[in-house]
């Protein structure tokens, strides 16, 4: 058993980031065809608007917020002053917020892509699949909640900060499976699926994140291709 | 002066018969695949109609195309930060209905049913899920020779100004054609919608493409097109669009639809353009200004000092030569008789329309319509096709233009008619619009006679100067470096590159002038 943990919280975030990093790269490299976003919506916009934002946006806070919570050293949220427990807080409802937003629209899109004869005729098998996963992740996301709130409402922060720290000892290639040995495993089950994502990311639509197109907002309308040789 | 070249080109709506060769040639070529079933890089509309996809042409529905935003020109569906926040579910885009869902037929059901007393039917199958459909109940001409219901075809925007019932009428119905490509714009929305930079226009010809490799699917383009001639790929997930048949342009050869078009209505050239003026021209403040706008772009060819700009900026003598004889500088400039469809999109189309004549035999034989001096054809302005829905649709509601051209084309016919029945010439028509007798001959030669050369003057592409590697490119055919699509060339590759083939001497050859 302890294996097993030291495997999934001590060597699985490595294999996962490798995967994710070198496969993103061989398939933008060789399979650049393949690389989109996969849009459905021509097929059906019945619930888009309202599933696809709440999914999108609730997902993105959803990174954001684990970025910021998990990476920013201890000593860093004291200097700014935040307290632990107001930390916690935030957490809570941050994620409380965008989690409830990224499943519901995760389960209407799920839902959709399973029902709409259309757009399940063009589904692939790891378009239902991700999707799935993703609304599973964020399901196990939220059922931490509860007893997030029951640390939080006895002023005990240790959990959060050891997670922190695991994240952290992951980063700086010092992983240390033991300080997450005694988190609940509610949080360790959607860890596992989380990391996961990573894991399978090359191989699914997710691979259009990395292309999110902010450089459009600096660029000129018009683009015009110029002879290669003047 | 910054000159380009644009591969143009002008459709003669008077002598479109509306036979759809064009489209069926065009979709045997390009179109024939999984996921583009529904789209018709060229389709040929009925109007009035509301058209394909359903209602494209009204802008508070789709909002493609650009306006104008304190003077300045903006996409019409919103700021560059606003669009993006909506990238998740493009809220302009128009579903599959809004074409037609793409259907085949049970045909195998012919040969396999089992004998019965009624013949076997082949039902329609849908070619997204395979699925029989009950009833096909839209598709991409369904309103073909005014097929359907008046009510419905009359939501045609041009009809906005017309009185809608008194053309519901048998008497007064009217109807043309109106084949539709991709416009190769000069300030195309599509280019300036896409997010990831897919979609650009060539610097030598102006056709303009999608790097399918580099498309995202955000599908930004299929909205801001306000000719709707962008279309997603629902099985690729790429946006996919006419490519000017590019392949055969460079070559020197017209495009599928121009070459297959059995009307002969269908003229490829080249106009050389002032790139320069593009955003300040599509911004001009009136909309009926534009298309007057749009042709001060064009640059003389003749004129030595475009051809030294023109040498200047990268444009071959040849292509110089091409705009020279070009039937769309005939047709737009000197005789003004071709327009750019819907200016007031604001995108500067390059698929111009000449306006359809629809004379009335018999009404004229009952002396129930005015004529021209020679008593037998009709005044352009007293025709079926009311002046306004022309106007509506290619000058922005500007009458004057298109009265002109059509007259013009009647005194051309009238002229023709004296030559030809009378034996003498009545100049009398012409002397009325300011037509010479040459011009008149001109024109006849090229809109009636229409020979292949006059029609199509299409220089070829100068491969060497679009390639870095021409001698390394030939004999490649075929075989690419990497996978189809790909030939594996992103700016950091995982893995070997193809290198230039073509081997160089390493020491720079001294400069021919050095003493």
């Amino acid at each position: 058993m302890e294996f097993l943990h030291n495997f999934i919280f001590g060597v699985y975030p490595y294999i996962a980031t490798t995967v994710f990093l070198l496969g993103s790269w061989i398939r933008f490299d060789h399979e650049q065809y393949t690389w989109k976003s996969d849009s459905s919506q021509l097929l059906s916009r019945r619930g888009m608007r309202f599933a696809s934002n709440f999914f999108h946006y609730g997902i993105l806070g959803l990174f954001l917020g684990h970025v910021i919570g998990l990476l920013t050293p201890h000593a860093v949220f004291l200097a700014l002053g935040v307290s632990d427990m107001t930390h916690q807080w935030l957490a809570i409802s941050a994620g409380t917020l965008f989690g409830g937003a990224c499943l519901l629209g995760a389960i209407v899109l799920w839902l959709r892509r399973l029902t709409n004869p259309r757009v399940r005729a063009a589904s692939r098998w790891m378009d239902i699949n991700i999707l799935g996963w993703l609304a599973l992740t964020a399901a196990a996301g939220l059922i931490t909640i509860p007893t997030s709130i029951h640390h939080a409402s006895s002023g005990d922060a240790s959990t959060m900060i050891r997670l922190a720290e695991w994240v952290q000892s992951i980063l700086y290639l010092h992983p240390d499976p033991s300080l997450v040995l005694d988190v609940s495993p509610v949080y360790r089950f959607h860890m596992f699926l989380g990391m996961s994502v990573f894991l399978f990311f090359p191989f699914t639509r997710l691979v259009h994140i990395w292309s999110a197109p902010f450089g459009y907002l600096g660029r000129a309308y018009q683009i015009v291709r110029v002879r290669r040789t003047r | 002066m910054k000159v380009r070249a644009q591969f143009a080109l002008i459709f003669n709506l008077d002598k479109c018969i509306g036979c759809h060769t064009c489209s069926v040639t065009c979709k045997n070529v390009w179109t024939n695949r999984k996921g583009v079933e529904y789209a018709w890089f060229n389709n040929v509309e009925s109007k009035p109609g509301i058209g394909y996809p359903r209602q494209w042409e009204n802008q508070e529905v789709w909002r493609g195309g650009w306006e104008l935003a304190d003077g300045r020109l903006q996409l019409k569906s919103g700021s560059k930060v606003s669009r993006l926040l909506n990238i998740f579910a493009n809220p302009d885009m128009p579903e599959i209905d809004d074409y037609y869902e793409p259907f085949t037929f049970d045909y195998a059901r012919l040969q396999n049913a089992p004998l019965s007393e009624a013949a076997p039917t082949a039902r329609p199958i849908s070619q997204i899920t395979g699925e029989k459909m009950d009833k096909v109940r839209w598709g991409p001409n369904w309103e073909d020779d005014l097929a359907g219901e008046y009510d419905k075809r009359a939501r045609d925007v041009n009809m906005k100004g017309l009185e809608r019932r008194i053309y519901a009428q048998f008497e007064n119905t009217f109807h043309m054609y109106l084949p539709r490509i991709c416009n190769h714009c000069l300030n195309p929305a599509c280019v300036a919608a896409c997010p990831s930079g897919s979609l650009y226009k060539r610097e030598e010809d102006g056709i303009v493409l999608v790097d399918q490799d580099r498309c995202r699917g955000w599908r930004q383009c299929i909205s801001a097109c306000p000719y709707k001639k962008v279309f997603y790929n629902w099985e690729s997930g790429k946006a996919e669009k006419c490519i000017g048949c590019y392949p055969r342009v460079e070559s020197g050869m017209p495009t599928v639809c121009s070459e297959s078009c059995v009307g002969r209505i269908r003229y490829n050239g080249i106009m050389l353009y002032d790139a320069d003026r593009i955003g300040q021209l599509a911004s001009t403040r009136d909309e009926q200004d534009i298309y007057d706008a749009h042709r001060s772009i064009f640059l003389d060819p003749n004129d030595p000092e475009v051809i030294e700009a023109a040498l200047r900026d990268g444009v071959p003598e040849s292509w110089i030569e091409a705009a020279r004889r070009s039937p769309i500088w005939k047709m737009a400039m000197d005789w003004q008789i071709a327009f750019p469809m819907h200016p007031e999109f604001r995108t500067l189309p390059m698929v111009w329309y000449v306006p359809p004549l629809s004379p009335v035999q018999s009404a004229i034989d009952q002396g129930k319509l005015p004529t021209e001096p020679d008593g037998t054809l009709p005044q352009a302005g007293a025709m079926r096709l009311p002046l306004r829905y022309l106007a509506s649709l290619l000058t922005a509601g500007k009458e004057e233009p298109i009265l002109a051209a059509l007259n013009k084309l009647m005194a051309m016919r009238s002229y023709q008619r004296s030559l030809h029945v009378d034996g003498t010439a009545d100049l009398r028509a012409l002397e009325r619009v300011g037509l010479s007798e040459q011009q008149a001959t001109d024109m006849y030669q090229l809109l009636a006679i229409a020979n292949y050369e006059d029609r199509f003057v299409i220089p070829t592409g100068h491969a060497e100067m679009s390639l870095e590697d021409f001698h390394g490119f030939q004999g490649q055919s075929g075989f690419s470096f990497g996978n189809d699509s790909s030939p594996g060339i992103s700016a950091n590759s995982l893995f070997p590159e193809r290198r230039k083939e073509t081997i160089e001497s390493l020491e720079s050859a001294p400069s021919a002038d050095e003493r």
